[in-house]
């Protein structure tokens, strides 16, 4: 069967793992490693996989292959400059990057309806970890206010993460709204030094109706967990959906007291390249998997 | 070497802070009205106003504020007449737009406290502090879980980033005696005249007037304390005793001392409905090494599933748990709930 063919740009921690889940892959053939020092471990890795390496950046990429599908795993500012050239080859693009040029994409949610578009966004790692989950309790029940909080290693965040921590809680809001569904949102990163290094741990909590029907809750957030463990193995429930009554503290401002469901998961990750603990970046890498194979799907069938 | 020409060191009164925690974070405007009338009276140079866990705090994680913390600040500013207001934020939860509201809302002080191992998370935070011409204060939280070294160089990360002074943090008010001396002179050793620096102390052992007499005399130049005792856990070092302690020992903090017992004894303790106690769940938090903001999340949730809060407290503490992770605290006790 022939596959769509894919460029990594952007050859550290990031795109080396995502290398070896397309390298899985049924559709999609990782063809081209593009990074921009020679040194860079990640291009001989590349190399001893049967991939095309190059350290000669973006306008070695264009000018020696067509690429259907174009991962970026560089920087935002690094994919800002990157997305036009793709568009302006047809190229679709996953951004792994905070760069947020494209639509935000979660894919148990809503990749359905970005399979045309020539740049995704895959918004944060606490975004993919957890916007699925009030997009399964807003199908069920209005959700006026979403809040998540995510507990990561500190040796998994990388100084991307680290020098633009707010883009992080604001991207991540961002997207409990427009795509999972909360009126609004807010979101807490922790990071966590503890020896030996915690997987990543995800809290999400929803304002629900006080008469909620809270089965129904709770199957949909079950549901939602398997699709997601569906492209992400290490991603599952920790315990049982908890739901707590509106008490009157339980509510911004004084006349609004919320009842509240409690979602807890953990994301371990599938150690390809990064270490199981970084299940914050194996979400992200296993996402842009999912985000391409969904892309690769509609390109094979319109060649057929 | 003195704080100024005036003071030995400066004092930041954290009642209208930490004291948040003690009250679930319902402080009313009238509340921070009276408060910082009677210890802007007394003397006290800073009082810091924000929701325990900062700008950005109230939320279900942490419990939501009664009163917007923008509100509380413009209030204390306007009642103020010589006391800075200081605001507190933590990076990851609450932004830099945060920060610029607050100096908007007339506060002078920007406390920015991170994870005792994770300072480089603030660096864009004291840029714009700095930026907008707020003074600045680092706060290295758990700073009992790090030796000095690792301490000093965290404080070098938040000096070069544009603090002016950087606090040691005894969140879980764990640190004894020498614990608070080694590290106070080795952040004093790393920074010299590029930042001050501070100590933050909590009761949870019994320490907090002593740990930050030995602060002082290990070179620090600015001490936490909260009147009454206002505080997350035990409750922070009190004010009133250190002003007395400070005033016999010859360290000038320019606080009036009977006026700083009066203020505790008739303005502070009212509002203190539940005061804080060194009691089983506090002193195990000492004990233990777990943040002192997590002392009423464990009561609730230990009241909620039937389980020992201690329990949910020394768990809390065997997970390395930092500050911010309340939300492990319900996890936790599920699962002891389930193995009943």
């Amino acid at each position: 069967m022939t596959k769509a063919t894919a460029a990594i740009v952007g050859s550290g921690n990031i795109g080396t793992d995502l290398m070896y889940k397309l390298l899985r892959s049924d559709i999609i053939e990782p063809r081209w490693m593009i990074g921009v020092d020679p040194d860079s471990p990640g291009l001989k890795r590349a190399a001893d996989h049967g991939l095309t390496a190059s350290a000669e950046g973006v306008d070695w990429l264009l000018s020696n292959g067509q690429p259907d599908l174009v991962f970026e795993a560089t920087s935002a500012y690094v994919h800002r400059e990157n997305a036009p050239r793709y568009r302006q080859l047809g190229i679709q693009a996953v951004d792994l990057t905070p760069a947020a040029i494209g639509p935000a994409v979660v894919p148990a949610v809503n990749l359905g309806a970005h399979v045309d578009e020539l740049n995704v966004s895959l918004i944060t790692c606490g975004g993919q970890a957890t916007i699925p989950i009030v997009y399964a309790v807003s199908r069920v029940v209005p959700v006026e206010y979403a809040e998540i909080v995510a507990s990561v290693a500190s040796p998994s965040a990388g100084p991307g993460t680290r020098a633009n921590i707010d883009e992080f809680t604001k991207a991540t809001a961002r997207g409990l709204e427009t795509i999972g569904g909360a009126e609004r949102g807010k979101a807490i990163i922790i990071l966590n030094p503890a020896e030996p290094p915690m997987l990543m741990q995800d809290t999400i909590f929803c304002a629900i109706p006080p008469d909620a029907d809270r089965d129904a809750i709770t199957a949909s957030v079950k549901q939602i967990a398997a699709d997601v463990a569906a492209y992400v193995p290490g991603y599952r429930l920790r315990t049982e959906p908890q739901f707590d009554d509106p008490t009157t503290m339980s509510g911004a401002g004084a006349s609004k007291h919320w009842a509240r469901v409690a979602v807890f998961v953990e994301v371990e990750g599938a150690g390809d390249f990064l270490p199981p603990y970084s299940g914050n970046l194996d979400i992200m890498t296993a996402a842009a998997t999912r985000v391409g194979e969904g892309f690769a799907t509609r390109i094979l069938a319109e060649r057929a | 070497m003195s704080y100024s020409a005036e003071l030995d060191v400066r004092v930041t009164d954290s009642s209208l802070r930490d004291g948040s925690h003690a009250i679930r974070h319902q402080f009313t405007v009238e509340n921070v009205r009276t408060i910082v009338a009677s210890l802007d009276e007394a003397g006290v140079p800073v009082i810091e106003v924000t929701h325990g866990d900062g700008l950005g705090g109230s939320s279900f994680n942490y419990g939501f504020s009664a009163v917007p913390d923008q509100d509380l600040i413009a209030t204390a500013v306007a009642t103020a007449k010589q006391a800075k207001i200081a605001f507190l934020m933590l990076p990851g939860l609450g932004i830099t737009d945060d920060i610029r509201q607050a100096a908007d809302n007339g506060a002078a002080v920007c406390r920015i406290a991170t994870h005792c191992t994770e300072a480089d998370i603030s660096i864009q935070h004291f840029k714009v502090a700095r930026s907008i011409g707020l003074e600045t204060v680092g706060f290295l939280m758990m700073a009992h879980s790090q030796p000095p070294e690792v301490l000093a160089k965290q404080a070098r990360i938040m000096a070069d980033a544009g603090a002016q002074c950087v606090y040691v943090v005894d969140s879980a008010g764990s640190l004894i005696m020498d614990g608070v001396s080694d590290r106070i002179a080795a952040l004093v050793a790393a920074l010299g005249d590029d930042a001050q620096v501070g100590f933050h102390g909590h009761e949870n052992l019994g320490l907090g007037v002593a740990n930050s007499i030995l602060a002082a005399r290990a070179g620090a130049k600015q001490i936490d304390g909260s009147t009454r005792r206002f505080g997350a856990g035990a409750g922070n070092t009190p004010v009133e005793a250190f002003a007395a302690v400070t005033e016999r020992l010859g360290i000038k903090t320019g606080i009036d001392t009977l006026k700083i017992i009066d203020a505790a004894e008739d303005v502070v303790s009212p509002v203190l409905t539940n005061p804080p106690a060194l009691d089983r769940l506090s002193l195990t938090m000492g004990y233990a090494g777990v943040y002192s903001s997590f002392l009423k999340h464990a009561e609730i949730q230990a009241r909620k599933y039937g389980v020992s809060g201690a329990e949910i407290l020394i768990e809390a503490g065997r997970r390395k748990l930092v500050g911010g992770q309340e939300d492990q605290l319900i996890e936790i006790a599920v699962g002891l709930a389930k193995r009943k």
